[in-house]
């Protein structure tokens, strides 16, 4: 009789055991998040190797304009503080998101869309500026590796924005669901690693460049 | 509005060309026919294409394997053919600007089209069955990443039939491969189906890092790993680290094709040395992504087929990791002729000597291994031996390279491609086919045909030796690689025996084919009920065969290396039936992949062609399918524990019915 009960209790915590194994394989949000770190550490070393050739050619300028002639540090000043306020901003969406605060976290995306705008309206003013001056990608293997180097780091922004205006769709059809708040997570990464290429972009092809 | 492409693109006066295309097209018809005929459409559809089971999509990678060695094998006839018919004087069969698509062709898909997808294919397969989970990390990436593999692979297959393929030898250096002298689709071809595959390769890393990192069972440490888990874990997070230097390496020469920059251009200031750099950045890693898994598969299968836990776990551990970290400052050893000086070749020349001494470490450990084991020589363990012996002997040469001022008389000799194949097929290819035919009755439940196994070993072995054998010779005479036609009757006579070779492997391929047929064929003399044909020893052999589409009922527990080995020692069996089930969580299949793949090849092939408006359209459907499948809510479900119960059930009564 004891025998029995015991084998049934066995039973039973075995059951609750593989249930409550069960709900682990429900995705806590860290295996997304892990393999988006993966991601951006691959997404790292594109970069490294697209300022490894600008690094190479920034002399290379065929006779043409130099970083010196060409780049204007006030202005790339303002580019860089567009895209430094809007890393603030979303982590301010980011708060707000954690504490389920709906509205405030659409602002503040809202805000930080706003400012990702501003930051492309002004680098795209600055290539079609180069451009007219007959210092377009075409014109020497630096220009190529400058327009490369920020032109990726450029598109990358833009993906950045078309998926934040996505995860604006998201929360306002369904919430801030646990889905939507990992996905939120994985944006936010993504778009503080941005800046942190730009400061790279930032020193190393404005700054040494103007200084040099 | 068809950008370049017209009809003339077709090679119609190419009888050799065309022969191909025919065949091509009309196995593809056969293919489409029999398909529909026996109305597998559907079922093709809702379990294989839209598949999100790591299991089937490894099949569907391998099978993409297979058919792509036949094509790179074909190249590599026609090759042999045409040096053997051309080394006397005469023109040979293949005209020059052939010839040379098809060495490139030949190099680029026996890399990344054969041997990526085999290795992937392999991963998928055998490492969640190994960690005792249900599926990989992200099983929809996984099914976009073969998407893409298949989307790069269906662009160099094309380029066969409208336009052309490359010239310039499968890593397009430049300045060759510049519009200035590429100005046709070839080299297009080679930067899109490798950009899009490659996009596929880095994404499959980023899963299998991650479901080795987090979905391993209970217990399970990570120096309790089996050592393919081990090996494929290093080996994707080569691929992780080293795919975006490929990626940014051949966007820059596209930039320079399509918008005149000048990154490697010979004017406007471009450096040429700094794509081979580079290239070689990924390239040397590469190498070691394509061998570690090889390694681990051949530390499986001696184990097993020994009856011995593997000896030396933990060196081969960290000779694995050694390899992983130091296979990233050797790339310069490629090109030691590009004149950095002596100190730097120095540098990478004795980096590349220390290289050799973990992966000596580990034929010690396997040899060890084997010693006092009741070894059983099987298939699998043949093409362990056979690598055995043929890997030092390449690794030797490799060492012999390795040397700067031996290189500068060996660069760009037949000795190099001796040297390579000698590494590759002996060490790669041998590799994956020793696991192909070991995890074989895992994916299908039946085993291969042992003796046609044999026999395509065997012709394999001797095969290799008769072809490459002569290029070393023929290397240290001085005869350079990708020579169209030479006069010198010395060089004929060994080129006869290389060509001999290729016949000889020939016929090792044939062998196979054959033997996955009559192994078909056979399959109920062949079944395996037990799921564990070999007295295996790791989780993966714990299951029925093919195991279920959630691979384990319970989450195993793990308490030591070769937890299933140990299981049965302590237990006397394997899995036993349980009374009760709970219901298990599972991913739905998703045709995402497979349209999205689609839509990527469409814009692969615009961009070749410059079919601008068609690119646009392409590009703005597959970011639309991408962003609309966020909003598919419907990606999981429950199977209920009673279909759970039921399947079990099924196992163990097969599993008693067969005692």
């Amino acid at each position: 009789m004891s025998n029995a009960h015991s084998v049934a209790a066995a039973d039973a915590a075995l059951l609750h055991a593989v249930e409550a194994h069960d709900e682990h394989h429900h995705d806590d949000g860290s295996k997304t998040t892990l393999g988006f770190w993966i991601y951006l550490m691959s997404d790292c070393i594109l970069f490294a190797a697209v300022f490894a050739a600008f690094a190479v050619l920034r002399g290379q300028t065929a006779g043409g304009p130099d970083a010196k002639e060409l780049f204007s540090l006030p202005y790339v000043a303002g580019e860089t503080a567009f895209l430094l306020v809007s890393s603030f901003t979303y982590g301010m969406a980011m708060i707000a998101a954690e504490k389920q605060k709906q509205s405030a976290t659409l602002r503040w995306l809202g805000v930080t869309l706003l400012l990702g705008l501003g930051f492309m309206f002004m680098e795209l003013h600055e290539f079609a500026e180069l451009i007219g001056e007959d210092a377009g990608p075409d014109r020497s293997a630096f220009l190529s590796s400058f327009f490369t180097l920020v032109g990726t780091h450029g598109l990358h922004v833009l993906s950045g924005m078309v998926w934040m205006v996505t995860l604006i769709a998201h929360v306002l059809r369904r919430g801030l669901t646990h889905a939507n708040i990992v996905r939120l997570t994985c944006l936010s990464l993504f778009w503080h690693f941005l800046d942190i290429v730009w400061i790279g972009v930032f020193t190393i092809v404005y700054l040494s460049g103007v200084a040099a | 509005m068809f950008g370049k492409l017209t009809l003339e693109a077709i090679p119609y006066h190419e009888p050799i060309i065309m022969g191909a295309v025919a065949m091509m097209v009309l196995g593809g018809a056969a293919l489409f026919a029999g398909i529909t005929y026996f109305r597998l459409w559907g079922p093709l559809w809702s379990k294989w294409l839209t598949s999100v089971d790591h299991k089937n999509i490894g099949i569907m990678y391998i099978i993409l394997a297979l058919v792509m060695l036949l094509r790179g094998f074909a190249d590599a006839v026609m090759m042999r053919t045409q040096q053997a018919m051309a080394s006397t004087g005469a023109a040979g069969p293949l005209p020059p600007e052939h010839f040379d698509q098809i060495f490139t062709a030949h190099g680029v898909i026996m890399i990344f089209f054969m041997a990526m997808p085999f290795m992937v294919g392999l991963m998928n397969i055998v490492v969640p069955l190994q960690i005792g989970a249900r599926d990989v990390a992200f099983p929809y990436l996984n099914n976009l990443s073969f998407w893409l593999t298949a989307a790069g692979a269906l662009l160099i297959n094309i380029s066969l039939a409208v336009g052309e393929f490359a010239r310039t030898g499968w890593l397009a250096y430049p300045p060759l491969s510049e519009l200035q002298y590429s100005p046709g689709v070839g080299v297009d071809y080679y930067l899109w189906a490798l950009q899009i595959s490659g996009v596929g390769t880095l994404l499959a890393g980023v899963n299998m890092i991650t479901t080795i990192l987090k979905m391993r069972a209970p217990g399970m440490t990570l120096m309790r790993m089996p050592i393919f888990t081990w090996t494929t874990l290093c080996s994707n997070m080569l691929i992780v680290a080293a795919f975006p230097i490929l990626t940014a390496t051949l966007a820059m020469l596209s930039l320079d094709r399509y918008l005149g920059m000048h990154f490697f251009t010979n004017d406007g200031g471009g450096n040429a040395m700094m794509y081979v750099n580079l290239i070689w950045a990924w390239g040397h890693p590469e190498v070691y992504i394509l061998v570690l898994p090889a390694f681990g598969i051949f530390s499986e299968v001696i184990s097993t087929f020994s009856s011995k836990k593997l000896f030396g776990y933990t060196s081969m551990v960290y000779a694995t990791v050694c390899i992983t970290v130091l296979s990233f400052i050797v790339w310069l050893h490629h090109f030691f002729t590009m004149g950095a000086g002596a100190n730097v070749n120095a540098f990478f020349g004795i980096s590349t000597m220390i290289i050799s001494i973990p992966t000596g470490a580990k034929i010690f450990n396997w040899l060890f291994t084997m010693y006092r084991g009741r070894v059983q020589f099987t298939v699998p363990v043949l093409w362990t031996l056979g690598f055995m012996v043929t890997f030092v002997i390449g690794g030797m040469t490799g060492v012999l390279m390795a040397v700067p001022a031996a290189d500068f008389v060996l660069h760009n000799s037949l000795f190099l491609i001796a040297h390579f194949h000698n590494v590759i097929i002996g060490g790669v290819l041998f590799g994956y086919l020793a696991g192909f035919t070991y995890w074989f009755p895992k994916a299908f439940g039946f085993k291969l045909n042992e003796t046609l196994g044999k026999v395509s070993f065997w012709c394999w072995l001797v095969g290799f030796y008769l072809a490459f054998m002569p290029l070393y010779a023929l290397g240290l005479m001085g005869m350079t690689r990708r020579m169209n036609h030479v006069d010198n009757v010395i060089w004929h006579n060994y080129l006869l025996v290389a060509a001999l070779g290729a016949a000889v492997i020939a016929c090792g391929i044939g062998a196979f084919v054959l033997q996955i047929l009559v192994s078909v064929l056979n399959r109920k003399a062949l079944r395996d009920l037990t799921g564990d044909p070999w007295n295996g020893r790791t989780l993966e052999w714990a299951t029925s065969s093919p195991p279920a589409f959630y691979n384990f009922a319970v989450d195993p527990v793990v308490t030591s290396r070769d937890a299933f080995w140990e299981q049965k020692q302590t237990t006397g069996a394997g899995l036993q039936p349980l009374p009760a089930y709970g219901k298990i969580h599972m991913p739905h299949n998703t045709g995402t992949g497979v349209i999205l793949g689609g839509f990527i090849a469409v814009l692969g092939f615009a961009l070749i062609w410059h079919i601008w408006w068609l690119a646009v359209a392409a590009f703005a459907a597959a970011v639309a399918v991408g962003i609309g499948h966020t909003f598919n809510e419907n990606r999981d479900y429950y199977v209920p524990s009673e279909t759970v119960a039921e399947t079990e059930g099924k196992y163990f009564k097969q599993l008693t019915s067969q005692v």
